[in-house]
Order: structure tokens, then C-alpha cells, then sequence
């Protein structure tokens, strides 16, 4: 029997199941303070879903206020944090909107569908703004590369991403997989996308104007997925075993992209007043924070949604979380062209709801009503929690075992040894096994993409101007030391779409942690955002959105703390970008900032130590930025040919990319100031490899100079062997033959 | 006047976009063609472009070859209309009984994105006439199901006859039959294609610009036609 608003007031005590549901009891009795009464289990299913912690950010939120409260200064940023996705101004009339989002639960349970499912999401995040995607990017992480669940979960992971994405028609231009033990159990599968539009196309998610229509369109609405918000994303997984794992939601990359066409066209057609997708927390997400952003007031006859399954309850209907599915503001005068526009796409639409002025969000069901709240009590004004934290008690242990007293190799023949050995390593090996399963070419705008440091598309096919996108992060780094471990992710990002010639302008981010009830891994969480938040203000980028993804830990084992940051960036003409590598013989190689003893939490330390201690590398934000206004400005003058990001590895596994992508080699010597090993590992940031040829070296060399800016001129590019003068040298070929072997070597079969 | 091309657009298409500008690029009009319309407004050739149609569900181009759209193509290419499908669009040639033969699952049972070399078999056909015999290229491929199927009598005829337009070299990156990229029917105004041509015609953002011959080709062959 359906549990009514009436039968609520009538029988106030009847027990209801909150704790099942993920609701603390100080949580259920705020709700019945709120409605002033016993919620119906509908309003149960809502606000359990809506004040999970995927949805309501209650143990981040105090924590995330920092990147409104430190935003520098733009007038880039059209849309900020708080919709569905921030919206930069990139000029010529164009805004562009990007977001990162997690899918790390689902994808550990079902690896394809959780995968997949990941895409389609943040692609409706970047619809809902009214943007044409644009290209999907995706960082992912998994255990050690060898061990039994990753061969279970990568193959899926990669096939539920390229098998969504290359269906949707998006080209995925980069992203990041790294492997690490503490990852094993917990996958990260985060996915990025970015879309363009004009910016009178801006649209946002507000349900105004009473009487207006309150459409859902798209797939029909089933059983997958309910609870999935509250109960997958939202508790550690428990070592022994299954005990609340409910159904991954299942994608149709095809719907998919019929409603992206079929949304544009009603946008384009001025027939929208506002726009929400339906994501995590389903019709009770979408609904909610369409009356609390709008006039506030909505009724919803929720039997008139469509149904793949005729028997669900009103309570799943309104937590089911099937996929392809959009709801949209219309005024009644437009209804009939959106309808058309929409079947015209073969897809189903259906009115079930209307904007009143009540300040209430009403649902009836079949005639007797089931829900009755503010809507602002279940969308926005979720519970907050201070959650305890502390410094762990190993963290100083940890960073006094520095990676000082390892043994490191003494002569030439070690050092090529260890570059053999590195460029095969699982984190800096041929990723091609992956990437070769995703479109990288669809919608013939793909300037750059992987391996390049970052992904570049053309926005305007007249004038050129093009964004530049890069992800990063050093889960070591972030374990070392979590405020410069952020701020570290950031200098990478910012670097990587800045050595492309492209200008960074706004950051979004997803931040990866364990359990958040663990006062050790909330201090970690609460260190990162310190350290993006001060990061970005001293950039002068401000955050524009996105994700916390929280519970990555099984048992008390935590997965490193991972802030992923992404950077996106301009270039007016992406004809100017600068690519990785050298592409003749003779180019003259020089190395760009400060080359320092520093290894800890290097992949050196890493892959030949197993260790992990001491003090991450110095991040020097203003150098950060003097690197970038070089590289932009030289990008533009044309003086620069090639430029490559020196990070994981350090210059020798830099200097090797560069060979292996080009097919010629290259042939430098050590500075004399330097320790061979150092020059060639160590992971020193604020460092770039520069590379011009003679008619610019003088030009090229004065504006670093100009700028304070170190520019060592190494030696050139030539032969067809990496080769360190006095050193060693190792031939493409075989460099190349251990750095595509690791990946295939395990899936490949 | 420039030659009208055709681009249809199905449920499901992906490169109808780079098709255009391909076609634009090589010196033509392109002209968006509807599914669910049965005229094709006259155009001088039409490309079936890459993509899902219908979500590859059933079998891919399986519910394409059946949209109204394609009952006007089907009479037009018999009658010498030039037709190019590429990718999904050759699937749909094939499901549409305008080609012989299949494309199945790639043996690697893996979708595979690869700048793929290629040789030009056949420099006679409609959209291949501005190659030469025997060139070689390098265009994107992407296919998820590109292994090109026929019995040995269907293959030793196209052999036979040169309708065999263009084979991988290399690397076989599929498993189709004799490293067969694309053929061509008997008249040589349909081509069916697994690789991307209309993704190498710029500089910028092709691995090379030696996809644009195929565009070129027709708008010759409309002119000496």
C-alpha cells in the first residue's frame, strides 16, 4: 500500500527503515522537524538520497567553501561553482564548460557498466548547460598491474569507456592510468568532459515561471541503480563481503547520444527555460533543485513517468537512477514544437509536473499525495558535518624516511639500465593498449591527444581558437605531504596544457580520499583542498566545480590521497600549439628551470625501491607561472618547435618520449653542475624540455632570460638512440621495445 | 557549380560533420540528408558516414538499411549514382545487398583507433580515381567491427575483377579476409570503406591529408561524367 502524506499525519509512529536507507538517526529526526511529522517513505527515499554523502557533500562542504572564498579575481568565469558544471569565457563570444566527475564504486562492482555509465553522466552534466560536448578525457587508477582483480576490472574499465564514448561520438583526448597497491579494491574511474557554446546558449537548472511545464524526456525510467547514490557511493566496501552492493545502472550510449542531439536542438530553438539531467539521486535530485533553484515551487504527478517496469513502487521511481534521462522547464506555449523536436529524434517525452508558486514540492500518485517538503530542505540545506581531524600520527615517520640512503646506480651502464627498466615501469609504460580502444578522431577537431601533455581541440573551425585540457595528480606526493601534494597537482596540469601554448584559465577537480569518519584521511582531505584553494588563488585560476568522491578504502587501508586537478586552458589559434617532440634533426634541446636532488615519492623510488617516504619536491608556484607565460608567449612568436612537461621519471623518461615520438633520437650532455643521476631521474618541478631551432635559439634564449627563467642548452636532437654523452646510450628501438611491452604483455592474450 | 554531395545522417551517425568538411575541404557542397526522408534532394553523390546507426544493435547497419533514405540510395547507386560508406557506412552498404560479403567483430574482440597504412588496389572507381595503383596512404581507422567476411569464390572474384579498392599493409588490424579495407561493386560508383578518410584532410588534425583524394575522386568523376 502506497505510504501518503495523509497516512503519514494519521499514523505518526509507524517505524521506517532510515538506517537501511543510510540515514543516521539525528538525520531522520531533522527530517521530521523539517515536515513538522513522520516523512512518508517516499520523502524517506528522497531525503536519503538527497543527504547522502554523494549528493550533499555533508562532510566536504565546509571544507570546499575555501575555492569560493579564494577564487582570484576573473572575468573569465561566466557560470561558478554550484551548477552542474562551471562555465569560462574563452573569447570571440565562446564560453566553454568543463567538469570532472567519479565513478569508482560502480565500476569496482560492475567494471564495464560502472565505466560506461561514468561517461554518460558527466556528458549530461555538460548538455545541461546548454553545450555541445566537446571530447571526454579519463584519469583512472587501478592496484598493481599484475594482480588478479586488476586484469578483472582494467579490460571492463577501458570497454565500458571506449564502448560508451566511441558510441556517443565524443573523442577522448587524454587522461591519466596509474598503478598502485593501495588502489587495489578501490579503482578510480574519473571522467572528464568539456563542451562549447555561444554565450547567449548559457542555460541553467532553475524551474521558474508559474505554470511552466516540468518535462522528463529520454530513456524510460526502470529498476537499475536505486539506492545507488546512498548506498554504493556512500559506505566503505566491508572486507568480508557483499552486503549492500545493489544494482550498477546499465548505459545506452545510443540514447545517449540521441538526447544530446535532441537537447541541442530544443535549446538552439529558445524552448527551453531551464534544464537538469538526471544523474545520482534521480527524479528526486532533478526535481528538488529545480524548485529550489527556481520560484520554489513544483507539483509532479509522478505516475505519469514513462516505465520500463510497470511494477516499481513510487518510492523506486523517485531513486531510480536509469540512465539517458533529462528533464527540462517549458512554457506551455512552446510545448508542442519541444515535443515535435524532441520525436523528431525518437525519443519519449512525457509532461510530468508544474512549476506553482506554493513554495512546495508536491508529488501526487495516482490521486493521493506522497511527498510534501520544502525543496530546499532536501536539495541544498543538507546536513553539514565537522568531521574530527587530526594529523596522522605515522605522517612525520613517514616524511623523515627520506629516499637519501637508497642505492642509486654509480655509473653509465646503470643509469641505462634504470632508464630501460623505468620506461617499462607499469606508471610511465605505452598506455596505447588502453588508448587505442577509444576514438581519439570523431568530430574532427582533435588538435592533440594522448600521449601529448595535453589534450587540445579545436572550438571555432574560422578563427582556430581551440582549449587545451590536461589531468594530474601524484597520489605519492598527496600521501607525503597533502597540501603541496594538491598544489603539485595543479603545477603539473597548468604546465602540461601550458608547454601545449595554450593559456590556463579556470580548474576543476576530483577529490579521491578514504573514509571521511576516519579523522586521519579527513585531515588529508582537509589539507589538499587547502592547498588547491591556496594554489589556484596564487595562479590566479579559479575552481569552476567539482566532485568529492569519498569511502575509497577497504577495511582501514585507504587509497593515497588523489586531488586529480584539471586544467583547462585557451590558445587563440591552435594552428600556434606547440607539440611534444622534435620533429628534424639538428633541433637544439634545452632544459627550463631547476634541476634538484629530489626523489621522494618519485617513480624512481617507487618502481626500483618500493619505497615511499620523505619530503615531495619543491613547488614553486611563480616559477610555475614564469614557465608558462614563456612557453604561451613563444608558442604565439612561433620561436619554440617542441616542448615536453618533465615529471614522473624525470628528464631522461622526458627526453625518451620525446624520441619514441618522433622516431629520432636525441643527444645531450649533463650539465656540469649536475650529478648524472639527478640530471637524469630526479623529479624537480617547474621544469620543461624546450626545443628550437637555431634561427630562434637566440630569441628564444633572451625571453627566458627576460624572464628569469633558467634555460640550459643540453645538446640536440639527432641519431636514432637517446644517448647521454659520457654516459650511455639506448637505441629507440629498444627503448621502445620495453615501453610498449608491460601493458600488452599482461591483457594482451 | 559545385558538385552536391549527400551526407546522411542516421540515428546514431558520428562522422556526418567530417564528412561535410571533407567534402568542403575537396571543393564540393555538402547536403545533410534526413533518415527518415526518402528524398535526397537531387544531390550528385552521397556518403554514408561512420558511426553507430541505431546503436549497432541487432547488427550493425542492419535497421539503417532499411530507413526510408536508403530505398532512394539503393535505386540511385544501381542506377550510377556514386555512393562512398564509410565505416558503419560500408556496414549498411553491405547489409543493403549493394556490396558483397560482411563485417564481423574484430578478431582482437577489442574496438581498435589506429593511424592505419593502407594501399590503393583500384584507381578506377568513383571516389578512388585521383590515387594511383598501388599508392600507399595513412588515414585514421576506428572499428569496432571491421573484419570484412566473404566465401573464397566471392573474394577470388573481386580479386578477379580488381574490385578490391584498398588493403592494409602492415598490419592487419582487424582479421579481414586478405587484409581487405574496401571494395567497390562491378560499375565502380559504390565504395564501401572501412577506414576514415574524412579524418585525414587536415594537417591539423589528420595524421596526414591523404584521405582527401577520395573526396576529390568524385568530384572529377562528376565532371568527366
Amino acid at each position: 500500500m502506497t505510504d501518503t502524506v495523509s497516512a503519514a499525519q494519521s499514523n505518526p509512529d509507524a517505524p521506517q527503515p532510515f538506517g537501511e536507507l543510510g540515514l543516521k538517526p539525528d538525520e531522520y529526526e531533522r527530517i521530521r522537524e523539517i515536515l513538522g511529522r513522520r516523512p512518508t517513505s517516499s520523502e524517506l527515499a528522497m531525503y536519503s538520497v538527497m543527504w547522502s554523502e554523494h549528493c550533499s557533500y555533508k562532510s566536504s562542504k565546509v571544507h570546499l567553501r575555501q575555492f569560493g572564498e579564494k577564487a582570484p579575481k576573473t572575468d573569465a568565469l561566466l557560470v561558478g561553482i554550484g551548477e552542474n558544471a562551471g562555465v569560462v569565457d574563452i573569447g570571440d563570444g565562446w564560453a566553454v564548460t568543463f567538469k570532472v566527475e567519479s565513478h569508482n564504486h560502480p565500476s569496482y562492482v560492475e567494471p564495464y557498466q560502472g565505466a560506461a555509465t561514468g561517461v554518460g553522466g558527466i556528458v549530461r552534466d555538460i548538455i545541461s548547460m546548454g553545450a555541445r560536448p566537446l571530447a571526454v578525457m579519463d584519469p583512472l587508477r587501478f592496484g598493481p598491474l599484475d594482480a588478479p582483480d586488476t586484469r578483472r576490472v582494467l579490460p571492463g574499465i577501458v570497454s565500458g569507456i571506449g564502448g560508451y564514448g566511441n558510441c556517443l561520438g565524443l573523442p577522448n583526448i587524454g587522461g591519466e592510468v596509474v598503478f598502485d597497491s593501495t588502489y587495489l579494491g578501490n579503482p578510480l574511474v574519473n571522467a572528464l568532459c568539456v563542451g562549447s557554446m555561444r554565450h547567449e546558449d548559457i542555460h541553467l537548472a532553475s524551474a521558474k515561471g508559474v505554470g511552466n511545464l516540468v518535462v522528463l524526456y529520454g530513456a524510460r525510467t526502470g529498476g537499475d541503480g536505486i539506492g545507488g547514490v546512498s548506498v554504493l557511493a556512500s559506505e566503505t566496501f566491508d572486507a568480508d563481503g557483499p552486503a549492500k552492493r545493489p544494482s550498477v545502472q546499465v548505459g545506452d550510449p545510443f540514447m545517449e547520444k540521441l538526447l544530446i542531439e535532441a537537447t541541442l536542438e530544443v535549446l538552439h530553438a529558445g524552448l527551453v527555460e531551464g534544464i537538469q539531467d538526471l544523474g545520482g539521486a534521480g527524479i528526486s535530485c532533478a526535481t528538488s533543485e529545480l524548485a529550489s533553484n527556481g520560484d520554489g515551487g513544483m507539483h509532479v504527478w509522478l505516475d505519469r513517468v514513462l516505465l520500463r517496469d510497470q511494477t516499481l513502487s513510487p518510492e523506486e521511481i523517485l531513486m531510480s537512477e536509469s540512465q539517458e534521462r533529462m528533464c527540462a522547464i517549458v512554457t506551455p506555449e512552446k510545448l508542442d514544437e519541444f515535443m515535435a523536436l524532441i520525436k523528431k529524434w525518437d525519443v519519449e517525452a512525457v509532461v510530468i509536473g508544474e512549476v506553482n508558486a506554493s513554495g512546495r514540492l508536491t508529488v501526487d500518485w495516482h490521486g493521493e499525495q506522497i511527498v510534501d517538503v520544502p525543496p530546499r530542505s532536501v536539495a541544498h540545506d543538507g546536513p553539514v558535518y565537522e568531521r574530527p581531524y587530526h594529523r596522522p600520527s605515522w605522517q612525520d615517520a613517514l616524511q623523515a624516511d627520506s629516499p637519501d640512503s637508497l642505492p642509486r646506480p654509480t655509473d653509465g651502464e646503470q643509469l641505462r639500465a634504470t632508464l630501460l627498466d623505468l620506461i617499462g615501469a607499469p606508471n610511465l609504460a605505452s598506455k596505447s593498449w588502453i588508448t587505442d580502444q577509444y576514438d581519439r578522431y570523431v568530430l574532427g577537431n582533435t588538435v592533440l591527444a594522448q600521449p601529448e601533455d595535453a589534450g587540445m581541440i579545436r572550438v571555432d573551425e574560422i578563427t582556430g581558437r581551440g582549449v587545451a585540457i590536461s589531468t594530474d595528480c601524484n597520489g605519492r606526493y598527496a600521501k607525503l605531504d597533502p597540501y603541496n601534494g594538491a598544489k603539485l597537482a595543479l603545477a603539473e596540469s597548468y604546465r602540461n596544457v601550458s608547454v601545449a601554448g595554450a593559456k590556463p584559465l579556470a580548474v576543476t577537480n576530483c577529490l579521491n580520499f578514504g573514509s571521511p569518519e576516519d579523522p586521519e584521511v579527513m585531515w588529508q582531505f582537509s589539507e589538499a583542498c587547502r592547498g588547491l584553494a591556496d594554489g589556484c588563488l596564487e595562479l590566479g585560476v579559479p575552481v569552476t566545480g567539482g566532485n568529492v568522491s569519498f569511502y575509497n578504502q577497504t577495511g582501514d587501508t585507504a587509497i593515497l590521497p588523489t586531488p586529480v586537478v584539471g586544467v583547462l586552458a585557451v590558445i587563440d589559434d591552435v594552428d600556434k600549439r606547440t607539440p611534444m617532440a622534435w620533429s628534424a634533426p639538428g633541433q637544439i634541446v634545452y632544459v627550463l628551470g631547476d634541476t634538484r636532488d629530489e626523489f621522494a615519492g618519485s617513480e624512481w623510488a617507487h618502481h626500483v625501491h618500493g619505497h615511499l617516504g620523505g619530503i615531495p619536491p619543491v613547488v614553486d608556484l611563480q616559477r610555475e607561472r614564469v614557465l608558462s607565460e614563456v612557453m604561451v608567449a613563444a608558442s604565439i612568436s612561433g620561436i619554440v618547435a617542441a616542448a615536453h612537461d618533465i615529471s614522473d621519471g624525470g628528464i631522461a623518461i622526458t627526453l625518451t618520449e620525446m624520441a619514441m615520438k618522433s622516431g629520432i633520437g636525441v643527444k645531450v650532455s649533463v650539465p656540469s653542475d649536475l650529478d648524472p643521476f639527478v640530471f637524469c631521474f630526479a623529479e624537480s618541478t617547474g621544469r620543461a624540455i624546450a626545443v628550437v631551432t637555431s634561427a630562434h635559439e637566440a630569441a628564444f634564449v633572451a625571453s627566458c632570460a627576460a624572464a628569469g627563467l633558467p634555460a640550459t642548452r643540453l645538446g640536440e636532437a639527432g641519431g636514432d638512440a637517446v644517448e647521454i654523452v659520457g654516459q650511455f646510450s639506448a637505441s629507440i628501438s629498444e627503448l621502445r621495445l620495453s615501453h610498449e611491452a608491460t601493458i600488452p604483455a599482461i591483457f594482451a592474450s | 557549380m559545385s558538385a552536391r554531395i549527400g551526407v546522411v545522417t542516421f540515428p546514431g551517425t558520428l562522422d556526418d560533420r567530417d564528412a561535410a568538411r571533407a567534402v568542403r575541404i575537396a571543393g564540393g557542397e555538402p547536403v545533410e540528408l534526413w533518415h527518415g526522408d526518402d528524398d535526397i534532394k537531387g544531390v550528385d553523390a552521397v556518403i554514408l558516414p561512420g558511426g553507430f546507426s541505431y546503436g549497432d544493435y541487432l547488427r550493425c547497419g542492419a535497421i539503417s538499411r532499411f530507413a526510408p533514405v536508403m530505398n532512394s540510395i539503393i535505386d540511385g547507386a544501381k542506377g550510377g549514382l556514386p555512393v562512398l560508406g564509410i565505416c558503419n557506412g560500408f556496414q549498411i552498404l553491405v547489409e543493403s545487398h549493394l556490396l558483397p560479403g560482411a563485417l564481423m567483430r574484430n578478431e582482437s574482440r577489442h574496438f581498435i583507433c589506429r593511424d592505419q597504412k593502407l594501399r590503393i588496389e583500384n584507381a578506377d572507381s568513383m571516389w578512388t580515381r585521383d590515387y594511383f595503383k598501388n599508392q600507399e596512404i595513412v588515414v585514421p581507422l576506428k572499428n569496432g567491427e571491421g573484419n570484412y567476411f566473404a566465401d573464397p569464390a566471392t573474394l577470388d572474384m573481386l580479386e578477379g575483377e580488381g574490385r578490391v579498392v584498398a588493403r592494409y599493409l602492415d598490419v592487419n588490424p582487424n582479421g579481414s579476409a586478405r587484409d581487405i579495407a574496401g571494395i567497390r561493386n562491378e560499375r565502380g560508383n559504390v565504395v564501401g570503406l572501412m577506414p576514415h578518410p574524412e579524418h585525414a584532410v587536415e594537417a591539423l588534425t589528420g595524421p596526414t591529408t591523404e584521405g582527401l583524394p577520395f573526396f576529390t575522386s568524385v568530384l572529377t568523376a562528376l565532371v568527366s561524367a
